[in-house]
């Protein structure tokens, strides 16, 4: 019998902090895949900001940086642009991302950095222990929405891949999920697809997954991939939203 | 040797370049805005980066970036954007990186004004950002000191792998001076120990990081930085010293203060007054042995700043208090003149 | 004939391998847990394994090694 399936070799063959069916480690297996299958490990450098994956160091065996919360877009472009020759990525959960950090994020995708950023949207802040992020649902309970998002209080969810697709710098912008092995593989192949445009110097590259946080939503883990199929999808519609290599793709 | 006539923004930026730094990465704001201007027209064909950031905190935080992966980074700002800054800077230490970074002071607080100002200097050696950490911090008082000083900054940053910062004034960037650059024999330090830029597999992956959970681990990192502050406070301290073999009064005095202060000495001594001077060229670490040396004969210090008086701390501190420190200061753009500086030696040197 | 191997000390119980098995042979374990306390996956019907590998794509530990 062959091997027909085991873990990558740039994921480091640890035990990782997160909880019992947090999506973060399908995440980082598929990331790892791609970097193994483009032979690009010894050339990549990650940059992870505060969140759940801070420490995601500790499992990333390429050269990787701690950034400061939000400002992750800004770390990789110092590192871009004095190693263009070397693969960037940025590893940003929706807090980070779309809420602190929006101005590096918007102003990096405007840029046309030649990056790729991998951005988990869960809907929550994990790591400080279940609060409203700027992607959390109207009507959803979180700790600093107790009584569920008001959006007349609180505004509305900030929607990434479409807001950063309207940038001409923005190559590629693609929103996935993890909930299921046919959704697992179409995130692989954009986290693929946005490597390959950093290799073709095509620009700025998102690819935003849909992911899950049991733990603060107060749900197992299985009835949480039940929520982001019920709840997410539907709100945070999956497909390319742009892609400068399709026909008519800057347009 | 050339001399040039150069504006001390230009001549920071130049100095940089001839320096070896390779990006530089900022945001306009007076009085420094010369500095970048001068960095876009001549770093890209220098072979480095410029790039204009969205914000301060970018900005720095792009120097974070490409100073771990061993590249010399710069960022320039003036008090209001060196503020937004502090969250990088206090990463930048955590993570044991080398970065320059220069504060071409305007007043304060809040969005203040936009003259010469001395209001940082706690900002600077105090508390530029959260927790246990220092950067040396360098006070120019002349363009050409301006040159020097940046120099000197990437390479006691890449020595000690540390941020280190130029206090200047909109003084000293809006004024022209001839300049020449020397030679420079740029130290190499070799950074493939603990760089993060690509490990080509033939080495363990490095890690750039300001996180330890472990409160031990934390303490240990801290511990061993404080070690190297040591060796900086007792390798790195420089100051000038002028008539101070005989003075009776002391002032102090740095950056363009300094030069003003250094007239009304002069004065002074016309006088018959035995005044001197002693000018901190480091601010952090502070020239302890220096001052207490400058101070030995003194009667009394006279503290001069374009602030309400924070370099007095350490002034105070440094000669234990042994004997009075008087001060006089000007505030919000206010530039002291030597004949108010010379009637406060006159006040102070009747009193005693 | 294929097979997947379960590395039990990594295996957190979370059990998305279980719902993603189109044989419906992976099922967590009621009585015995791992060192960290998590009652972890096993293969219920080691004949009926087709290799597929979708338990493993599902687990987000790496804790699901596949032969075929």
């Amino acid at each position: 019998m062959a091997v027909v399936f085991e873990r990558p070799k740039s994921l480091i063959d640890v035990s990782t902090h997160y909880c019992p069916g947090c999506t973060h480690g399908i995440v980082h297996r598929i990331l790892c895949e791609v970097i193994d299958e483009m032979g690009i490990e010894g050339d990549t450098i990650g940059v992870c900001p505060v969140g759940c994956s801070v420490m995601a160091y500790d499992y990333f065996n390429c050269d990787m940086i701690e950034a400061p919360h939000g400002r992750a877009p800004a770390v990789a472009t110092g590192v871009k642009r004095t190693n263009p020759d070397k693969f960037v990525f940025t590893y940003q959960g929706d807090g980070d991302l779309a809420a602190i950090g929006t101005a590096e994020t918007v102003h990096s995708a405007t840029r046309g950095e030649n990056i790729v950023v991998i951005f988990i949207n869960n809907t929550i802040y994990g790591m400080t222990g279940g609060q409203m992020a700027p992607t959390t649902l109207p009507g959803q309970v979180t700790q600093t929405t107790p009584f569920g998002r008001d959006p007349e209080l609180a505004g509305y969810p900030v929607r990434v891949c479409e807001m950063l697709s309207t940038l001409t710098g923005t190559a590629f912008a693609q929103r996935v999920a993890v909930d299921s092995v046919a959704h697992v593989r179409e995130a692989k192949k954009a986290i693929r697809k946005a490597f390959e445009n950093q290799k073709e110097k095509r620009g700025f590259s998102i690819v935003e997954v849909l992911s899950t946080c049991p733990t603060n939503w107060g749900l197992s883990p299985l009835e949480a991939i039940k929520r982001l199929q019920d709840e997410m999808i539907p709100y945070y519609p999956l497909g390319v939203y742009k892609d400068v290599t399709a026909e008519g793709g800057n347009e | 040797m050339e001399r040039n006539l150069m504006k001390g923004n230009e001549a920071l930026a130049e100095a940089a370049i001839r320096a070896g730094c390779k990006c530089f990465f900022g945001y306009p704001i007076t009085p420094q805005t010369e500095l970048a201007a001068y960095m876009a027209k001549r770093m890209n064909k220098a072979g480095g980066v410029f790039l204009q950031a969205e914000s301060e905190i970018a900005a720095v935080n792009m120097v974070l970036g490409a100073a771990s992966t061993g590249v010399r980074a710069m960022t320039s700002s003036s008090s209001p954007g060196v503020s937004l800054k502090s969250e990088g800077i206090s990463y930048i230490a955590g993570s044991d990186l080398p970065a320059v970074i220069i504060n071409v002071q305007r007043g304060g607080p809040g969005l203040g004004g936009i003259q010469p100002s001395q209001a940082d200097y706690w900002q600077a050696t105090k508390a530029l950002g959260h927790g246990d950490f220092h950067l040396l911090v360098y006070a120019p008082a002349s363009v050409q000191e301006m040159v020097d000083m940046v120099v000197t900054a990437f390479d006691r940053a890449d020595k000690y792998r540390m941020p280190a910062m130029i206090l200047a004034d909109g003084l000293l960037g809006q004024m022209m001076e001839p300049v020449s650059f020397p030679e420079i024999n740029a130290n190499a330090y070799d950074k493939s120990g603990w760089a993060a830029d690509g490990h080509k597999n033939n080495r363990e992956h490095h890690i750039i990081n300001s996180l330890y959970l472990k409160p031990d681990e934390l303490q240990k990192s801290v511990y061993d930085r404080f070690e190297r502050y040591e060796q900086i406070k007792a390798e790195e301290t420089d100051a000038e010293l002028y008539l101070t073999e005989d003075c009776d009064i002391l002032l102090c005095a740095y950056g363009a203060t300094a030069r003003v202060v250094k007239s009304a000495v002069n004065s002074a001594r016309e006088l018959g007054i035995k005044a001197g001077m002693f000018r901190p060229k480091t601010l952090w670490p502070f020239p302890v042995k220096e001052i207490n040396e400058a101070a030995k004969n003194a009667k009394c210090l006279l503290d001069i700043e374009m602030s309400m008086g924070q370099m007095i701390d350490d002034v105070k501190l440094a000669i234990n208090c042994s004997k009075p420190v008087h001060f006089f200061g000007r505030t919000g753009g206010v530039i002291p003149t030597p004949a108010e500086i010379l009637e406060e030696i006159k006040k102070v040197g009747g009193a005693e | 004939m294929a097979k997947m191997t379960v590395i039990t000390e990594r295996c957190k119980g979370c059990g998305l391998c279980t719902a993603a098995c189109p044989k419906n042979i992976v099922a967590l374990q009621k009585e015995k847990r791992n060192k960290k306390g998590y009652f972890y996956a096993v293969c219920t019907d080691e004949a009926s394994c087709i290799g597929c590998a979708m338990c493993a794509i599902m687990c987000p530990d790496c804790a699901i090694t596949v032969e075929k």
